[in-house]
């Protein structure tokens, strides 16, 4: 199983590499409205002769060979300048340290009910956060804490709603997988597998509908790429051209099964293929490919080209909930992950390296993340329970 | 006689009924290899192999829509949905496939089939992983539907299920799995369609179902010593059909009822069965039918709260006392 993890990320970079050179020439398009991307594409359809105007759909019908995860999979990996690394640093240990103490939390009995942590994963939010604006939209599953750090949600707010605090997000009724922030285009949390792949897409709808340029998106699981609403939401999307990143998390395992022993097509970048949706591969344990797939597939969107898939090769450390042992894989196979593909560490490695930080500074950041999420804890131990009347509040009557 | 978890009664129910017939079958999500999320289907994998017990993809309208496939062939699938809350996403095949089919098909199509799934709340697990939903079941004619309270119960209602021509909601309660009770040694097969009374009594009926029948009962023996007052209950067992026999026998001994239902209050199964004591033992009655149920809100997380929700034995015995006294 690791090896063909290890092999997809390598895959994954080898491919990044080969279809930069292939694609070079169609990397910038002129952003155009759904109406006449639509009719070029029908002109191609009618007339098979390329039409310049509409490069991608020439492409489709001149190239048969060339499927859409081939066309859309490059991005090259661009290094990062001294802030981008420390932002992602920040940004990944925040998430990283939270878990932590919101996997110890549980075992102390603090936390109740579900808590599943984003362990490993942290690259992935943290480079597509770095890939979109101000007005852009997230939704998710319920592995949701790190995407509710990532785009800038309180931790606090985040830990007393898992602690079931009336100072937490959805003051204590949501839970670890029900939070959302509307002021930061955080739109859940949602605990039924794939739900949010149809709702993201109804996000990316308005964003069309208003007229605005805003991308929506939405992050599904390995497992959850299996769901019958997810190709239902694919075709519609890629119909009405809806600005949506399909952000496929691909960790190896949906709970206690791994990817093979439930997908026939396990290459989830292929997974648009028959919808003409571009997908690519990327190395989800690298902060840079991360933001790079994202930069080019969130212009892409924005562009009016309509959705983007993107497969994140990563890793949960932690088992799928704070309840599983995690016995269907080996310890090694963990060890091998965390040591030699670390997200976290790729990046202290390289600041080290490059001397763009010291042993020092970086220390002090762990210690200012620290602080923040002993804050957090505290607010959220001390934090009073929701009073019994919120029983009744914000209920349909 | 051994002492069994309600977990570990549904493996040996599924083991029995598969060990008796070849035509039946198991799938669902992590039920395989992993044993199931609750680790109730643990070594049914090893005892009877990949062919007849499957893991799926995370795909609930196909495995129900494979299920009755096969079903309508003459197979037995037993299907798990793994939290009764993702019948939702599947609603469909319980809605208009496995009900209509013999009814559309002139009686040439049975769907004889079990789909079996985790409901219920005391978990924290929030409004989308906690929900009572038997009432979703009730609503459907053309199903059948049980709710076991005891691993007893779970094994002799899983066998008349399986057993069944037709197709059966199999209602398991998540905050019961750790419970144990005696089981006897053997094959064991009950009826659908019939009530148990657990309690008998004189001045009080109470039904109950599920997780609700121990809080029923844990409530009639504080009734009994704090107010003398003497209720029956009813573990109803099977919502469809319904044992009404036993039910109206019993109000008409004591001439009060009161249900205990843990689905939200609107169109719960207790406003059925009062409306049937309505129409059926309006004048066996000394007061009101009174129902005692969860409100009618999504459920929340946090611990605090969810306890405040679900009916609990204060709040039956406070009400049983309160009604009696009026
Ligand atoms: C409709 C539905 N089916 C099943 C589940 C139970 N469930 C929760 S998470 C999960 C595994 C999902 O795996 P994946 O999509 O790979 O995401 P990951 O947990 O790896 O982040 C399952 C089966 C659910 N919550 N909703
Ligand atoms: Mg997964």
């Amino acid at each position: 199983m690791l090896a063909i993890w290890v092999m997809g990320c390598l895959a994954a970079r080898e491919a990044l590499r080969e279809r930069s050179m292939a694609v070079a020439n169609r990397k910038t398009r002129p952003a155009k409205s759904s109406v006449s991307a639509k009719s070029a594409r029908r002109d191609v359809a009618a007339k098979p002769a390329a039409k310049p105007a509409d490069k991608h759909a020439a492409m489709r019908a001149a190239t048969p060979a060339a499927t859409p995860a081939a066309k859309g999979s490059v991005a090259p990996v661009l290094a990062f300048s001294r802030e981008q690394e420390l932002a992602a640093y920040r940004q990944m240990l925040l998430i990283r340290r939270f878990e932590e103490k919101a996997g110890q939390m549980y075992g102390m009995g603090l936390i109740g009910g579900f808590c599943h942590l984003y362990i490993g994963q942290e690259a992935v939010v943290v480079g597509m956060q770095m890939a979109i604006k101000a007005g852009d939209q997230v939704i998710t599953g319920y592995r949701d804490h790190g995407h509710m750090l990532a785009i800038g949600m309180d931790a606090k707010g985040v830990l007393a709603e898992l602690t079931g605090r009336r100072g937490g997000y959805s003051k204590g009724k949501g839970g670890s997988m029900h939070m959302f922030s509307v002021e930061k285009g955080f739109f859940g949390g949602h605990g039924i597998v794939g739900a949010q792949v149809s709702l993201g897409t109804g996000i990316a709808f308005a964003n069309r509908y208003r007229g605005n340029d805003n991308v929506c998106l939405a992050y599904f699981g390995d497992g959850a790429a299996n769901q019958g609403q997810v190709y239902e939401s694919f075709n519609m999307a890629e119909l009405w051209k809806l600005p949506v990143v399909y952000v496929i998390e691909n960790n190896r395992y949906a709970m206690g099964t791994a990817v093979t022993r439930a997908s026939a097509q396990a290459d989830f970048s292929k997974r648009g293929v028959s919808f003409n949706i571009p997908g690519a591969k990327v190395d989800g344990m690298d902060v840079r490919a991360v933001m790079a797939a994202g930069d080019k597939a969130v212009r892409w969107c924005r562009e009016g080209n309509g959705p983007y898939i993107l497969e994140m090769m990563t890793y949960r450390y932690r088992g799928h909930s704070m309840s599983d042992p995690a016995k269907y894989r080996s310890r090694e196979e963990v060890e091998k992950v965390r040591t030699e593909h670390d997200p976290i560490e790729q990046v202290r490695a390289r600041l080290l390296a490059r001397k763009m930080a010291s042993e020092d500074e970086l220390r002090k950041i762990d210690g200012d993340i620290r602080k923040v999420v002993n804050e957090a804890a505290e607010f959220a131990t001390d934090n009073k329970e929701p009073d019994p009347s919120e029983l009744w509040t914000d209920v349909v009557r | 006689m051994a002492e069994l978890t309600y977990r570990d009664a549904v493996t040996r129910a599924i083991a029995q009924e598969m060990s008796r017939d070849p035509d039946v079958i198991f799938f669902g999500e992590d039920v395989a290899k992993p044993g199931g999320v609750f680790k109730t289907t643990v070594g049914l994998y090893e005892q009877f192999g990949p062919r007849r017990v499957r893991d799926t993809p995370i795909s609930e309208q196909a495995i129900l829509g494979a299920a009755m496939g096969a079903a309508m062939t003459g197979l037995k699938p037993i299907a798990e949905i793994m939290f009764s809350d993702f019948f939702a996403v599947c609603f469909d095949y319980i809605a208009n496939e496995f009900p209509k089919s013999r009814y559309m098909s002139n009686g040439q199509l049975k769907c004889p089939l079990v789909v079996r799934t985790a409901n219920g709340a005391g978990s924290r697990f929030g409004a989308q992983h906690s929900q009572s939903v038997e009432n979703w079941a009730m609503m459907i004619p053309g199903l059948k539907v049980v709710a076991p309270s005891t691993p007893r119960d779970v094994i002799g209602l899983m066998a008349a299920a399986v057993r069944d021509p037709d197709p059966v909601i199999f209602f398991e309660h998540k905050s019961l799995y750790a419970t144990k009770g005696e089981v006897p040694d053997g094959e064991i097969v009950d009826t659908l369609g019939s009530a148990k009374i657990v309690r008998p009594g004189k001045d009080a009926t109470i039904l109950a179902l599920a997780l609700m029948v121990p809080r029923a009962l844990d409530a009639a023996t504080r009734l009994k010593r704090e107010h003398d007052i003497d209720c029956e209950v009813i573990d109803v067992r099977s919502l469809v059909p319904l044992d009404t026999r036993a039910i109206l026998g019993s109000v008409a001994r004591t001439h009060r009822v009161f249900t205990v239902e843990e689905n939200p209050r609107l169109c719960g199964w207790g406003a059925e069965i009062v409306s049937i004591i309505a129409d059926e033992a309006f004048y066996d009655l000394d007061g009101p039918p009174v129902r005692i149920t969860t409100p009618h809100i999504p459920l929340p997380a946090a611990d605090t709260l969810e306890d405040l929700v679900l009916p609990t034995p204060d709040r039956i015995v406070e009400t049983v006392r309160r009604s009696l006294s009026a």
